[in-house]
């Protein structure tokens, strides 16, 4: 700040509080008791009385005023002029973060060398884990971690990028980006489509046409098994889903099935590591294995 | 000085009003006016690009400032969730800023890249589809409406003359750039540059 602008702002504030004390001194003159009117008269003979402040109140009047001198001397305030105190924000959030700091970071080292299932079944890790997950992750994921459609339950046994210790950890770390590329134009005609749904449909034995499916399974093996494998197991290095089981990130319905094959589907797990650093994470980690009931491969 | 003066005279009253009333803002406001603290951008910062500063007249048109703020307060309890607190000159650019006052929903001011533009595309549609605790409205009609690249055109020029430096280049190319996008996209693309372009954020 320039001087110029330290001086305006201290000049306007010592005068603004000078005038109030002034103001009200000199219109609080009078002592109570002693009966005075305004002189305005009304109707003959309505008047007006010009009692003074009650003194408690004008008091508490006075006390603002010593109460913000004390407040412009002590702290940040007048101009460029720091305060007695010298607290400055920046110095009271960095106090904050390393107090917090000093207070955790024995909590974390515990786990710094700890296997992954061993935090899982560490109940203190898992309390701490589960607000970690309550801020970072239940958005997508669910508060339960059942997730949403396009967004994977994490308590069952069914895992689209992996569910080994090692892929939890990459999946965290540095997030995944799944597509699947729309496959309209490859397939070439709504029947083929038909055939294809039909033929997913089929791999996990959900009703479909068993005509259809047999068409679908010759074009599923030239559009779809480069990613989903030729028996539509699916390839967790891809991110491609497992066709044959019950879990469906963006449902089996026909329409939901035929709008993935026509259009595609690119989603995002963003990744954590920036957010949560790898402490954190290796907690996370464990407790999205303890949420499947897995305590490690 | 007699307050029969002033009651009386209601000219010399209003000016006396005026004053005492701009006192707060002639000391906390205008000095702002000539900081550079406040009219800089912080490193990084860059001016919105066409199909953000769509999204973001978007986020002002439906009132997402009444339940979002866009201001993280330097304090623990909000760097850890939200990440690095707000700086003044990461606002240079926001005309008018969206700090907000109201969180019912949580501060957006560095929501860019937490979620996937999937998922921000079925919240903004319903939130319930991913959030079932969530209570806030959806969006849906975002995803049938169109930009309109002309006016785009027209409120980076207008930005221009108020001294964003948008390139002529920037501004040639908006039309294309929006042309064909839909609010939804918009919204979702101003939502996912929201506080990335600072170097610490966390």
């Amino acid at each position: 700040m320039s001087s110029f602008w330290s001086w305006y702002i201290i000049v306007l504030t010592v005068v603004s509080i000078i005038a109030s004390v002034w103001l009200m001194s000199s219109n609080s003159k009078g002592s109570p008791g002693e009966i005075d009117t305004t002189g305005h008269k009304w109707d003959e003979d309505l008047e007006e009385y010009n009692n003074p402040l009650p003194r408690w109140w004008l008091y508490l009047f006075y006390i603002t005023v010593v109460f913000s001198v004390a407040y412009l001397v002590l702290y940040p305030g007048l101009g460029s002029f720091a305060g007695t105190s010298n607290w400055t924000q920046v110095e009271q959030y960095n106090a904050q973060m390393s107090q917090a700091e000093a207070k955790y970071a024995d909590f974390y080292a515990r786990f710094r060398d700890m296997e992954i299932p061993a935090i899982a079944a560490d109940e203190a890790a898992m309390r701490a884990a589960g607000n970690i997950f309550g801020n970072n992750c239940a958005q997508c994921h669910g508060s339960d971690g059942r997730g949403a459609v396009g967004f994977p339950n994490l308590t069952d046994d069914s895992w689209q990028w992996g569910g080994s210790e090692d892929a939890i950890l990459t999946t965290l770390r540095n997030g995944r980006n799944g597509i699947m590329p729309a496959q309209a134009a490859v397939l070439g005609s709504d029947e083929a489509v038909e055939e294809v749904v039909a033929y997913v449909r089929s791999l996990s034995g959900l009703e479909a046409s068993a005509d259809k499916a047999q068409a679908g399974q010759q074009r599923f093996a030239t559009a779809c098994a480069a990613c989903h494998g030729p028996d539509g197991k699916g390839n967790p290095m891809l991110g491609a889903p497992n066709l044959t089981d019950d879990t469906w990130i963006y449902g089996s319905s026909p329409a939901d099935i035929r709008y993935a094959i026509v259009n595609g589907r690119a989603n995002q797990m963003p990744a954590q590591l920036d957010y949560l650093g790898e402490d954190r994470l290796r907690l996370m980690a464990a407790y999205v294995m303890s949420l499947s009931g897995k305590t490690g491969d | 000085m007699k307050h029969d003066i002033v009651e009386r005279k209601i000219g010399l009253m209003g000016v006396l009003v005026i004053l005492v009333i701009s006192i707060g803002g002639l000391v906390e406001i205008v000095p702002l006016f000539f900081s550079s603290q406040v009219r800089d951008p912080a490193p990084g910062i860059e001016p919105y690009s066409a199909i953000e500063l769509v999204g973001r007249d978007i986020y002002i048109r439906e009132g997402c400032y009444g339940c979002h703020s866009q201001m993280i307060r330097p304090f623990r309890s909000e760097t850890e969730r939200y990440g690095h607190y707000s700086l003044a000159g990461e606002s240079v650019y926001d005309r008018p800023f969206q700090f907000g006052s109201k969180r019912t929903g949580p501060d957006l001011a560095r929501v860019g890249g937490r979620y996937a533009d999937e998922w921000h595309r079925v919240h903004l549609m319903n939130p319930r589809d991913v959030v079932p605790e969530s209570n806030m409205p959806g969006y849906p009609w975002l995803a049938d409406r169109e930009v309109n690249p002309r006016a785009t055109v027209e409120r980076m020029q207008a930005l221009r003359a108020l001294g964003h430096p948008y390139t002529d280049e920037q501004i040639s190319t908006a039309e294309k750039d929006v042309s064909g996008k839909t609010e939804m996209q918009a919204l979702i693309a101003y939502l996912q540059g929201l506080g990335t372009n600072l170097q610490a954020r966390r």
